[in-house]
């Protein structure tokens, strides 16, 4: 009948071919702010990651923001702690294991203090992304025009006080010298002073005042890669088992297209040309 | 019926065939198979091109089984749509699976169905006898956009929200009556839990009903014409002395299993990819603007459609001029219209004397090349933010769209075509 393997390779040609038309313009996909970003990858398999991210969140968090789509076993028995634990030390709402993260403050209150109420967090990870998260987190300033006292290089004039003030420390704005970057991305050297780095004054810089926060800088970093990392997964609980599942559907599916292409080749031998 | 002559086998009353003998006895089963399926003779130079109908059946089968169950679940109204489709994604069994399935199977379907037309185009799918196959076939499409624009209101998302009232305000700028007659549609003075009730309902009952019973009449209407070929050769004229086309082969089993099989196979390899490791396929097939629940108060930053309407999209955003004191965005509506329906008018443009591409002429050729690309460069700027040279390039490609279509009638003509062969090649 047909050529099958050069068919098949064509096929293969031609799905490829289609994949990546599809997935090019979101090479172009860009996010948008002036600060720039620190990336990070989430990792939903380091559990002690998770729990801190959660522990964090109960504590800092969920006083303004609930997590209403998610409950607190199906959170628990995904990152490993037990139902007991869960309630002595994370539920502090005399709710039930098996409720919804709500949150106790009245949105009509919420609204009268900032403007808006504080929004439901449970898919915020997915709406913003977690490189966007993970920044916005650590880049609040100190800033006495804003009502609250603060405010964020990556959310400008966000609603938000800064809450992990206690934990980061005092940060500001400020204009500092900083190495000036070439053309080609490098720092600046003297030509006449060997190693001397040419500096400019830039504006907008964070400037951290070290000791004013209960964590050093690096411990405040890897606290909020934890926050981060939580609400990743409260993003989409069920990626982990969607990946794993995967790898079951996909190897069935190729050994049923090994023993559905001989079958078919069986049949294309019948026709004549 | 079939054109082949059925011999009588010895009847008998026992085991498999005693049912079959007894169910034919009152229902014309064998003879509907045999017409559809073992003595329908089909040309035997099927290629690649040729999966994509199947395809489609295969996603709307898809559809329909996981739609079913996530109706189960789902809570159609404005208070309660949002919550439950993360009710579906966390707390149902398997929901995610349902949910990722049914958004990927989405977008599936504009892919094989958007091959699948390709197809009829370059062949010459469209021509004489099967005009009205084809016309079924467009209003398969169009029911098949409104399908997808109902159902993605349903999550009530703000892209959903923003993307359905983009959409509904269109119908605002129909002169005189538009604006009553888009409160009609909405059912409301704003998008509202109203119109989401009334999309659901659309979405999930009068749709697919249509659908179904389109695809019906489509299979019926192509069974009776028979199947183009890759050649444009009627095999009906060449048969042999039993009837039966020299160059068809019984479609079961040689195209079902012989052909289609492993095809489907290697389709729902690439579609469990999609589904397992990139639902959201980048923001393309799930947007994350719609993570976040409707808000008539909060616009987002960028309404783009989903990826399938973006070519139609950039085409309505293409028109900046208001004619006959009648606002732009009106006549934007106009051409996306246009743009939709006029290839249902392809069986009296195209005047070639041969129906394939293999055997047209050079500026056939180019045109449906433009075309193809024009297309692509109108789905994509369909997503992006616009800008002068972005809309001026969309003009350029909104008018090749529609040159493709105008001048058929005169490049199909004036060209060189090759000869024709009797029979199919390979």
């Amino acid at each position: 009948m047909m050529k099958s393997r050069n068919l098949t390779r064509r096929t293969l040609r031609t799905m490829t071919a289609l994949v990546t038309l599809i997935l090019a313009p979101t090479i172009f996909a860009a996010a948008a702010s002036n600060y720039p970003m620190e990336p990070i990858t989430p990792n939903l398999r380091d559990q002690p990651s998770l729990q801190n991210g959660w522990a964090l969140y109960m504590n800092y968090c969920i006083g303004c923001h609930s997590l209403k789509h998610q409950r607190y076993e199906r959170t628990a028995d995904d990152l490993g702690i037990p139902h007991e634990i869960v309630l002595e030390n994370l539920v502090f709402t005399g709710q039930k294991i098996g409720e919804q993260m709500t949150t106790a403050m009245d949105p009509t209150l919420a609204k009268q203090w900032f403007g808006a109420p504080p929004p439901d967090l449970t898919m915020v990870a997915r709406v913003r992304g977690t490189e966007w998260l993970y920044n916005y987190l650590k880049t609040f300033y100190v800033d006495e025009s804003r009502p609250l006292g603060a405010n964020n290089k990556i959310f400008a004039n966000v609603g938000m006080p800064n809450v992990l003030q206690e934990l980061q420390g005092i940060q500001t704005s400020e204009c500092i010298q900083m190495p000036k970057i070439a053309e080609n991305g490098g720092e600046m050297r003297d030509p006449l002073v060997p190693g001397q780095v040419i500096t400019e004054e830039r504006c907008g810089q964070l400037v951290l005042q070290e000791g004013t926060g209960l964590m050093s800088a690096e411990e405040f970093d890897h606290a909020m890669y934890d926050l981060t990392n939580f609400l990743y997964y409260v993003g989409e609980p069920s990626r982990l088992e969607r990946h794993r599942i995967g790898v079951y559907v996909i190897l069935f599916l190729i050994i049923l297209y090994v023993l559905t292409f001989l079958l078919a080749r069986e049949f294309q031998k019948d026709v004549k040309h | 019926m079939a054109e082949g002559q059925e011999k009588a086998a010895p009847r008998t009353d026992k085991g498999l065939m005693g049912v079959v003998n007894w169910v034919d006895d009152r229902f014309p089963l064998m003879e509907t198979w045999n017409y559809h399926m073992a003595r329908y003779w089909a040309p035997k130079n099927f290629n690649f091109w040729y999966y994509f109908g199947v395809l489609s059946m295969v996603v709307l089968v898809i559809q329909l089984v996981t739609g079913l169950w996530l109706t189960m679940n789902y809570v159609p109204s404005g208070e309660g749509a949002f919550a439950s489709v993360e009710y579906i994604m966390r707390d149902v069994e398997y929901g995610w699976l349902l949910r990722y399935l049914h958004s990927t199977g989405a977008s599936a379907f504009f892919v094989v169905v958007y091959l699948h037309m390709f197809r009829g185009m370059m062949y010459g799918s469209y021509r004489k006898p099967r005009e009205l196959l084809w016309l079924i076939g467009m209003a398969i499409f169009i029911a098949l956009m409104a399908e997808g624009f109902f159902g993605y209101l349903l999550p009530w998302g703000n892209m959903s929200y923003w993307g359905a009232q983009v959409i509904v305000s269109l119908v605002g700028a129909i002169p005189v009556i538009g604006p009553d007659l888009m409160e009609w549609v909405r059912g409301d003075f704003l998008m509202s839990g109203i119109t989401l009730n009334r999309f659901f309902a659309l979405h999930v009952i009068a749709l697919p009903l249509v659908l179904v019973m389109l695809v019906f009449v489509h299979i019926v209407a192509l069974h009776h014409v028979g199947s183009n070929n890759p050649d444009g050769v009627e095999i009906k004229k060449n048969k042999d002395a039993n009837g039966i086309p020299v160059d068809g082969i019984p479609f079961h089993p040689y195209y079902t299993i012989g052909h289609d099989l492993p095809a489907i196979v290697m389709f729902l390899i690439l579609f469990c990819l999609v589904v397992f490791y990139a639902p959201e396929m980048g923001g393309y097939f799930l947007e994350k603007p719609n993570f976040e629940m409707a808000d008539p108060l909060k616009t987002p930053d960028h309404i783009a459609p989903v990826w399938y309407y973006t070519p139609f999209y950039a085409m309505l955003r293409a028109a900046t001029y208001p004619l006959f004191g009648i606002p732009a965005k009106f006549w934007g509506f106009v051409v996306m219209a246009g743009a939709i329906a006029v290839p249902a008018v392809l069986p009296w443009l195209d005047r070639s004397p041969v129906k394939s591409i293999r055997y047209k002429g050079m500026i056939s050729k180019a045109m449906l090349g433009l075309f193809v690309i024009c297309f692509f460069i109108l789905g994509y700027l369909g997503t992006i933010a616009p800008s002068p040279e972005a809309t001026l390039l969309a003009q350029i490609c909104t008018a090749i769209y529609f040159a493709y279509f105008v001048l058929m009638p005169w490049y199909t003509r004036v060209e060189k075509t090759k000869p024709v062969p009797d029979r199919v090649t390979t």
